[in-house]
């Protein structure tokens, strides 16, 4: 049965004041109360001027946007094959495939990274590996540096890229792939020039999302990385936490959420349908 | 130039590989619980269950599980029942803004949960708040809700709108048509979205950890606490009982997907 409007309103008001609430009204106030703290526009502007610049924000910023990169494009490279047989596979091997994904998705962040500081420890399973194989003669520090952060963020992030290519590689009509075979094209012309182009949009959308995602990530570099692999969630964090310095964390909240925001619109433009890849 | 043959098979053998990583951390983990040893090795020496038992006799864990379960259901039924209005005035209202108010109820998934959790804090300490059960649960819910939203809105699109119309015709009042034939056919829908909501506030860590206080620490917060410090073969076990829970609410996802066919 189609609603009248008011009765819409009224049964979306609820959800709308939660989110007003407990999101929207929060972070804003959040924002303007600790940015008035430093009081006129002119002091705000030459305090951001001096905490966005200084040395550890801005060696956080730099870090945040090399690891989200690096661990994009890794996410990418192992989720395409993966997401390529997903879309193929059918009866028992797409269940399974499908198992490998999802469970992991709705495992708990902290028990994934928890996963891997104990597979990639001095004595872990990794090492052992690397030892019995004699690749290499010592256990391999992988814990508490970079390698540690980039390895445990790819894993976490690894699901949401898979699903949201999954959905795009699904779309494709074989039939459209076996008429490039049958006039001639070869597997690799048939992938760079059919199958490739039709699901640039999947691409897009997975490399935005994970970006997103990896831009605002804190429980999987404070638990793996080393000193030197401060991101901005974390410093937010220790500057609420720790210091309770509130402007600061204003500022550098102010950042992430700019170009978060901006991020997120773009990944609209490209999931053309309501549902998007949303969870 | 490779065969097709071999070309399909390296890919298989690729994607078996891949496939196994992606679940093998899981497993490792679900195994070293279960170890006799006095540190975590993999794989274990002898097995035991002592380390659930260590989990299991210490008050503060036992604490942090009735937390975690008592946050997960309220969490659970609050984001469920609002969810529900929500979505089905989204299917069926015809009002303007529908686009900007879709994208805006899926916000809290994009925006960093750091943000929203120093956010809800700086509000929750001016309330004094912090450390409040049922608080943590409606935090929980500004996350939840759009789990529960994206489920909600596929179960409702099922519902047949034809259906409601002839209830109605034939004499049945809103109240009726909406308890007799939308919640019925809505039901395995509804029951997905209470699971799943209910596990997106069991396995939240980043909002809790902010609004937890001393008082209600959840599982993942003890966690993440215990983490800072040391790894421990305990972790192990309490991880491998979060992992349980994640599958069994997959198992019974899976159930009902069958019966709404």
């Amino acid at each position: 049965m189609p609603l009248g409007r008011l009765p819409a309103w009224l049964l979306l008001a609820p959800a709308l004041l939660l989110l007003l609430g407990m999101f929207l009204v929060p972070i804003g106030w959040f924002l303007v109360a600790s940015l008035q703290e430093l009081g006129s526009l002119a002091e705000i502007l030459e305090e951001a001027d001096a905490v966005l610049l200084s040395g550890a924000v801005g060696g956080a910023l730099i870090n945040t946007l090399w690891i989200s990169a690096v661990v994009t494009a890794l996410v990418l490279v192992i989720g395409y094959p993966v997401s390529y047989a997903m879309s193929r596979a059918s009866g028992l091997a797409f269940t399974l495939l499908l198992l490998c994904i999802v469970l992991p998705y709705f495992t708990s962040t902290i028990v994934r990274t928890y996963a891997w500081m104990v597979l990639l420890g001095r004595n872990g399973l990794i090492n052992q590996l690397l030892l019995g194989l004699g690749l290499v003669s010592e256990p391999v520090q992988l814990l508490y540096n970079r390698t540690g952060v980039i390895i445990g963020m790819t894993y976490v992030l690894l699901p949401y890229m898979v699903l949201t290519l999954y959905a795009a590689m699904k779309a494709v009509d074989m039939r459209l792939l076996q008429a490039a075979e049958s006039m001639g094209a070869t597997p690799l012309q048939v992938f760079a020039r059919v199958f490739m182009p039709l699901t640039l949009h999947g691409v897009v959308a997975g490399v935005l999302i994970t970006f997103i995602l990896a831009l605002g990530f804190f429980v999987t570099p404070a638990l793996m990385g080393g000193p030197g692999d401060m991101m901005i969630a974390m410093l937010i964090e220790r500057e609420v936490e720790l210091t309770q310095n509130w402007p600061g964390a204003a500022l550098m909240t102010i950042v992430l959420l700019v170009v978060t925001l901006i991020l997120y619109g773009l990944y609209s433009r490209f999931t053309t349908d309501e549902k998007g890849a949303m969870p | 130039m490779m065969g097709p043959v071999l070309r399909a098979t390296l890919l298989k053998a690729l994607v078996v590989l891949l496939a196994f990583g992606l679940l093998a951390p899981i497993i490792v983990v679900a195994i070293a619980s279960f170890s006799g040893d006095g540190y975590l090795k993999f794989p274990p020496e002898t097995f035991s269950t002592r380390w659930y038992a260590r989990f299991l006799g210490d008050a503060r864990w036992r604490s942090a599980i009735v937390n975690s379960v008592f946050i997960g259901l309220m969490t659970s039924a609050l984001s469920t029942f609002l969810g529900f209005l929500t979505a089905y005035a989204m299917l069926r209202g015809n009002f303007r803004f529908k686009k900007v108010l879709a994208s805006l109820l899926l916000t809290p998934v994009i925006v960093p949960h750091v943000i929203t959790a120093v956010a809800v804090y700086f509000l929750s300490a001016r309330l004094g708040v912090v450390g409040v059960r049922p608080w943590i649960a409606v935090a929980h819910t500004v996350v939840a809700l759009p789990v529960v939203l994206v489920i909600l809105q596929s179960a409702l699109r099922t519902v047949d709108p034809a259906l409601e119309r002839a209830a109605m015709v034939c004499g049945c009042t809103r109240w009726g048509v909406f308890r007799r034939v939308v919640l019925p056919l809505a039901f395995p829908g509804i029951v997905s979205a209470a699971l799943f909501s209910f596990l997106t506030s069991f396995d939240e860590l980043v909002i809790s950890i902010f609004l937890a206080g001393i008082r209600s620490e959840t599982l993942p917060v003890r966690i993440w606490n215990s983490l800072l410090l040391e790894v421990e073969p305990t972790i192990a076990a309490v991880s491998t009982l979060l992992i349980a829970v994640t599958s069994v609410a997959l198992g019974v996802d899976a159930v009902l997907r069958r019966v709404r066919g």
